[in-house]
């Protein structure tokens, strides 16, 4: 298929050679240590050999060997940018497991903190697009400057910034602070005169349009095929997102809509992003407004093991938890045998699935192309090499 | 650690009365060490988690641009700074090196985080270097899991009192004869050859690890799959511990 969509010349019939280049694994656009092995013909691109592994911090085997709740922090580092959805994965798998129940002020705070982290994601890489595009950390500045009053936020609730290993099984670790409510429903007041501001500048910028369009066009078939989700997947028409497919939580509570792209390039990947922070403003609305003023933050069952986590021992069994993450679908599958450690840990990282396209969007373009379409497949390395 | 500062010679009271009459009297050590410490170029580099922080103190909010740091620079040719910020994996940690390697003179390095200090949170991971101070000399440790964009501005305020104490005539990259290339180690089939860099850094003689943190607790290898399809024989139920009888 994509054979037709692009001519790629035979290098043999011409009297050029082909060069080969490696960007990567320090380079200022390959989004961490990611290193990529470019075949050029000229300056397009004829193969493209993602090398993985520069970050691979062994999460998987180190959560084999410690207890369940020791591996929530853990959780965090995998995606750096949105460790409260990690968090949510990793929680909801193991309450699958040991068969808990959440009460329903835990449950609406883990959806806010869910939905604040997709905020942040979705903006920051944004953000990073553009500057892979070659507009250098303007918009970045502009990104991370409403990233920080939501940071704001999470330390105040979790008391980190970044790493906030702040779900607990069957609940949350503490309750929200006195006015906490108050200064989120500030920052989403304030947030979509951003999104206009930010949009202002670039959706009809015509650099960006120029960029974007018709550049790494990822059809709905191969996307299925290869298993792509999150944004990427929905960007191509696909309709597909795991609050909806699996009305995990409380999500069917919500009116929220899914935004779908049309052609499935670079810039429907980047507009589908900004549709999604408006729908998550909604989905936060209406989460604030029903949010129960009082009630239990962890369920009784878990109470005993707040202070003692390592008795906690789930019964023999497997489980599968997920959440639509902001780059994708998130999964843990965890396997008890009985004791304080998981017997096999996994972790389906969307980043590492979203990645795996990458040579079939880039073969035809040109190399600067190449640097683009990673961006908007926003993978971050902490999750792709686990 | 405290570093002595450059002292002029000169009265401060003369300096007063020669500055109202508009002449600044200064050593050449201070005027050179003043251009240095505030234009700082750090390489544009980030491993992991600690990168994101980083980009947030280059940002508005904290605006690194303040200390004359702003500058990140994609090269290692043209920077002066390597902030380590991030994992350092066994397959990484040659590639660090290397870049090191290629900096100019004179070159600084901040290890930000726990991982690039000593393993961090990771340091019972088989693919984990238990600190980049093993290949590489170090000016600045800065612990935190990432360290806040506070405490990487408090990093480079400490390297500046460093490079303020530096002089002209015994700094080392005008002497003779001077080496701050190390080799760069390989990737083997069992980790990292060699494992250290023994004009750097050498192990310790007594494991404190042991004194603080008492033994540590051994799982023990898990050999026996458990049975999925077996009916269950607990009920599906976690289970509290049970309240002890005095």
């Amino acid at each position: 298929m994509m054979e037709k969509m692009f001519e790629v010349q035979d290098p043999v019939n011409h009297d050029t050679q082909t060069l080969q280049v490696n960007i990567g694994p320090q380079h200022p656009s390959t989004h961490g240590v990611f290193r990529m092995n470019v075949v050029l013909d000229g300056e397009t691109v004829v193969s493209l050999k993602p090398v993985m592994g520069y970050l691979h911090r062994n999460h998987e085997q180190i959560a084999e060997n410690i207890s369940y709740t020791a591996s929530m922090p853990y959780t965090d580092r995998l995606d750096y940018f949105n460790s409260m959805s990690n968090n949510f994965a990793w929680a909801l798998a193991v309450e699958k497991l040991a068969n808990l129940d959440v009460p329903e002020r835990a449950q609406y705070i883990r959806v806010i903190m869910a939905e604040l982290t997709r905020l942040v994601n979705h903006v920051s890489v944004i953000g990073f697009l553009l500057n892979d595009l070659g507009a250098f950390f303007t918009p970045v500045l502009y990104a991370f400057r409403e990233r920080e009053k939501i940071l704001d936020i999470f330390e105040e609730v979790s008391g980190a910034r970044m790493m906030c290993n702040f779900l607990r099984f069957g609940g949350i670790k503490r309750d929200l602070p006195a006015g906490t409510l108050e200064r989120i429903k500030e920052v989403i007041q304030n947030f979509p005169k951003f999104l206009d501001e930010f949009e202002t500048l670039l959706t009809k910028n015509e650099i960006l349009c120029m960029r974007c369009q018709n550049v790494g066009v990822l059809p709905a078939e191969l996307a299925v095929n290869a298993s792509i989700t999150g944004p990427m997947l929905r960007a191509s028409g696909v309709n597909y997102d795991v609050r909806k497919a699996d009305k995990y939580s409380i999500y069917d509570r919500f009116d929220f809509k899914i935004p779908l792209g049309q052609t499935g390039d670079v810039y429907d990947r980047y507009y589908c992003r900004v549709l999604e922070m408006r729908e998550s403003l909604k989905i936060l609305q209406q989460a604030l407004r029903d949010i129960p003023v009082t009630g239990e933050i962890i369920s009784k069952k878990m109470a005993p093991f707040v202070k003692a986590p390592r008795n906690f021992k789930p019964p023999v069994g497997e489980a599968y938890g997920r959440v639509e993450a902001p780059k994708g679908e998130l999964g843990f599958y965890v396997v008890s045998d009985g004791t304080p450690q998981p017997w096999r840990y996994h972790v389906r990282a969307p980043s590492l699935i979203n990645l795996t396209i990458l040579e079939d969007l880039c073969i035809g373009h040109k190399v600067a192309d190449a640097i683009v379409i990673l961006g908007s497949i926003d993978i971050v390395l902490g999750e792709v090499d686990h | 650690m405290a570093f002595s500062k450059n002292q002029s010679e000169v009265d401060e009271g003369l300096k007063g009365e020669l500055a109202k009459k508009g002449v600044v009297v200064t050593t050449i050590n201070q005027l050179y060490n003043w251009g240095r410490q505030s234009s700082i170029w750090p390489m544009q580099f980030g491993l992991a988690c600690c990168a994101i922080e980083m980009i947030a103190t280059a940002c508005a909010r904290y605006d690194i641009a303040r200390f004359g740091a702003e500058l990140f620079r994609p090269s290692p040719r043209q920077s002066d700074l390597m902030i380590v910020a991030g994992t350092v994996t066994k397959k990484m940690a040659p590639q660090v090196v290397r870049l090191y390697n290629q900096m100019a003179e004179p070159k600084y390095v901040i290890t930000m985080g726990a991982c690039s200090i000593a393993g961090g949170p990771f340091i019972d991971g088989y693919n984990v270097l238990r600190g980049i101070d093993r290949y590489i000399p170090i000016d600045v440790h800065l612990p935190g899991c990432p360290p806040r964009p506070e405490a990487l501005l408090y990093g480079l305020m400490e390297l500046q009192k460093k490079i303020q104490s530096q002089e002209i005539e015994t700094t080392e990259w005008y002497q003779k004869g001077m080496k701050r290339e190390y080799p760069v180690p390989d990737f083997g089939p069992h980790g990292l050859v060699p494992k250290f860099n023994p004009e750097v850094w050498q192990p310790r003689e007594l494991d404190h690890r042991k004194d603080k943190y008492g033994e540590p607790i051994l799982i023990g290898r898990k050999t026996k799959a458990p049975d999925l399809d077996a009916p269950l024989a607990t009920p599906p139920v976690a289970q509290p511990p049970k309240p002890q009888t005095a």
